[in-house]
């Protein structure tokens, strides 16, 4: 147990420093994850909070913890790992006694810590123009509602690390990863909360992971009504799904892997 | 009781097979054909705790490919392999925590950051404690020579202080059994020389086992009195160097410094002539008959100096592979 706690500290400190050296790059990819607040103008801009069955001020309030959520659920996995994978970086990890994934894992974390500053002032931006006028929850569920969102971090890293997978059968399985991305962004609820869908929608959103993503966490977060044992059931469910077929891919994919440009 | 035991290994790569222009491409997108490339073929042998052994071959000749195996990178096709009682493949942590693997092209230190910052990291991944790490960095650090640029970033360090950190950084879990493939590649002469000193230096202190690849014979005649020849994915030779030699040149090479000049036809009969510049000739003469050829050449023209060496290393095993004379 020490061990592996002065192992998760050496990586993450090591990788934030990692992290800080980029840390320009990293705040332009904080403000390219605006698309909840460009939502929120549009919406607002629209009048239609009333037909999404939210006040203005929810409306808001929910689309400042998405934009939130969204950065705190950024994952690239499957862009690093191909990119270890094509180029040999992937063997020297291969060959220590750690999952590579730690590394990768830790890495995301870092870089997530490396964007709170941007976050928090873009937040705080947001707030001063009005988002927060109306009041804000509870520190307690702002405090749950993180913590909802480092498991919706953990479990949409899961989700793409399923299927990095790919990369020992496609020389470019990143592409796959491009797939999912219209329907994470239609039906995860960074378009609109889940609850303002039609019901045969919400029907089919509610049957993938995505509104484990962001809905969920986001409502939450906004002081919205949530089935919170619910959430976290679905959100369990869908780890003790991916998670054995993560491991079973991993070693199928081991099986085929030829360690190019090592 | 050997730590490296290898037998029947074979490995093949499935790869597509396209013809070449826009109809092979179209017929490679509707009906993709692909084919089995065996790059190692029934490879054995075996290597004994503490040896030093060069594994030497053209490049694609299938040395990495064995050395992938032997480190569990990649699942053999055939055969069996057992490295210090382990099956390679398996990866399990304490095969892991036995060996190591150098690859000359490769890196695993953190680009931007300082060597140093890796090596808390591979310290914290084998379980070394932390005052253990730190004099066990010195030790290495001072056998190689390193100091500040320990603390530098990666990406500002000359490649031989770069490689010296890589090695480093693959011996501070105290591996039994290194596989080093082109450890001094793209390095200067006197970094090579530095490297080589290193690595014998680390096998005379901790009887570790070292399988080596290499470009440069230099290495090899340095740090190994064991080959293994590859060729063709094929093993066709194994044992020692000086043997090696002998089998396989069974001439030795004369350089003579004349006093004035001769046209090359004038050394017909004499050998190989292998380079004639100015008044400098080198020839290649047969073991059998070299007493006979220097008594003729000291008697037939004006030899201010001669000697007589083994040829090169690296030019033996290049005339092998040109004359086909493998397999």
């Amino acid at each position: 147990m020490k061990r592996s706690l002065r192992l998760a500290r050496v990586l993450l400190s090591v990788q934030y420093a990692y992290m800080l050296e980029y840390r320009a790059e990293i705040a332009l990819w904080a403000l390219s994850g605006l698309l909840p607040l460009i939502m929120l103008a549009l919406w607002s801009g629209a009048g239609a909070a009333a037909d999404l069955s939210l006040s203005p001020a929810e409306l808001r309030r929910y689309f400042l913890a998405a934009f939130v959520v969204r950065q705190f659920t950024v994952v690239w996995v499957i862009h690093i790992f191909e990119e270890d994978a094509l180029q040999g970086r992937l063997s020297p990890y291969l060959l220590q006694p750690l999952h590579p994934f730690w590394r990768y894992l830790a890495a995301h974390i870092a870089e997530q810590a490396t964007r709170v500053p941007f976050v928090l002032a873009i937040v705080l931006a947001v707030w001063l123009l009005g988002a927060g006028a109306s009041g804000w929850p509870p520190p307690s569920t702002w405090l749950l509602g993180l913590l909802v969102t480092s498991l919706a971090f953990l479990l949409r890293f899961l989700l793409q690390s399923v299927i990095t997978m790919a990369c020992f059968w496609s020389e470019r399985a990143a592409a796959l990863e491009r797939l999912l991305l219209i329907p994470y962004l239609f039906l995860s609820g960074l378009v609109a909360p889940l609850e303002a869908f039609p019901p045969g929608l919400r029907r089919l959103a509610l049957a993938t992971p995505f509104p484990s993503m962001i809905d969920f966490p986001a409502r939450l977060l906004s002081g919205g009504e949530v089935d919170l044992l619910g959430g976290l059931f679905t959100m369990a469910a869908w780890t003790a799904l991916l998670l054995p077929l993560f491991l079973l891919l991993w070693r199928a994919g081991l099986r085929r892997y030829a360690a190019m440009g090592a | 009781m050997a730590i490296i035991e290898v037998r029947g290994l074979g490995k093949s790569f499935r790869v597509a097979d396209k013809q070449p222009g826009l109809g092979g491409t179209l017929r490679h997108f509707f009906a993709r054909r692909l084919k089995d490339i065996p790059a190692v073929r029934d490879v054995s042998f075996s290597i004994e705790p503490g040896e030093v052994v060069g594994f030497l071959g053209a490049n694609g000749a299938g040395k990495t490919t064995t050395l992938k195996m032997l480190t569990g990178l990649i699942e053999p096709s055939a055969g069996a392999v057992e490295v210090a009682g382990f099956r390679p493949f398996r990866r399990q942590a304490s095969f892991l925590r036995t060996i190591t693997l150098v690859m000359g092209q490769k890196q695993q230190l953190i680009w931007d950051l300082p060597p140093l910052d890796s090596l808390r990291v591979n310290a914290a991944v084998y379980g070394i404690p932390e005052p253990e790490a730190r004099r066990r960095i010195e030790e290495l650090a001072e056998m190689l020579e390193l100091g500040e640029e320990l603390r530098r970033p990666v990406r500002k360090l000359s490649l031989g202080q770069r490689m010296k950190a890589e090695l480093l950084a693959a011996l501070l879990h105290r591996p039994s059994v290194l596989f080093l493939d082109e450890p001094t590649l793209g390095l200067d002469v006197n970094a090579q020389v530095r490297v080589r000193e290193f690595l014998a230096d680390y096998n005379r202190r901790t009887g570790a086992t070292v399988l080596l690849t290499s470009h440069y014979m230099g290495d090899i005649t340095a740090l190994c009195q064991r080959v293994l020849l590859i060729h063709q994915g094929r093993l066709f030779y194994d044992g020692s160097l000086q043997e090696l030699t002998q089998r396989l040149a069974p001439y030795r090479e004369v350089c003579c410094d004349l006093a004035a000049p001769y046209p090359p036809e004038a050394f017909a009969g004499f050998g190989e002539l292998e380079s004639l510049t100015g008044q400098r000739l080198r020839l290649l003469v047969s073991r059998e008959q070299l007493t006979a050829t220097i008594s003729r050449l000291l008697s037939s023209f004006p030899v201010l100096d001669l000697e007589v060496n083994d040829p090169p290393v690296e030019e033996i095993i290049g005339r092998l592979f040109r004359e086909g004379a493998v397999g």
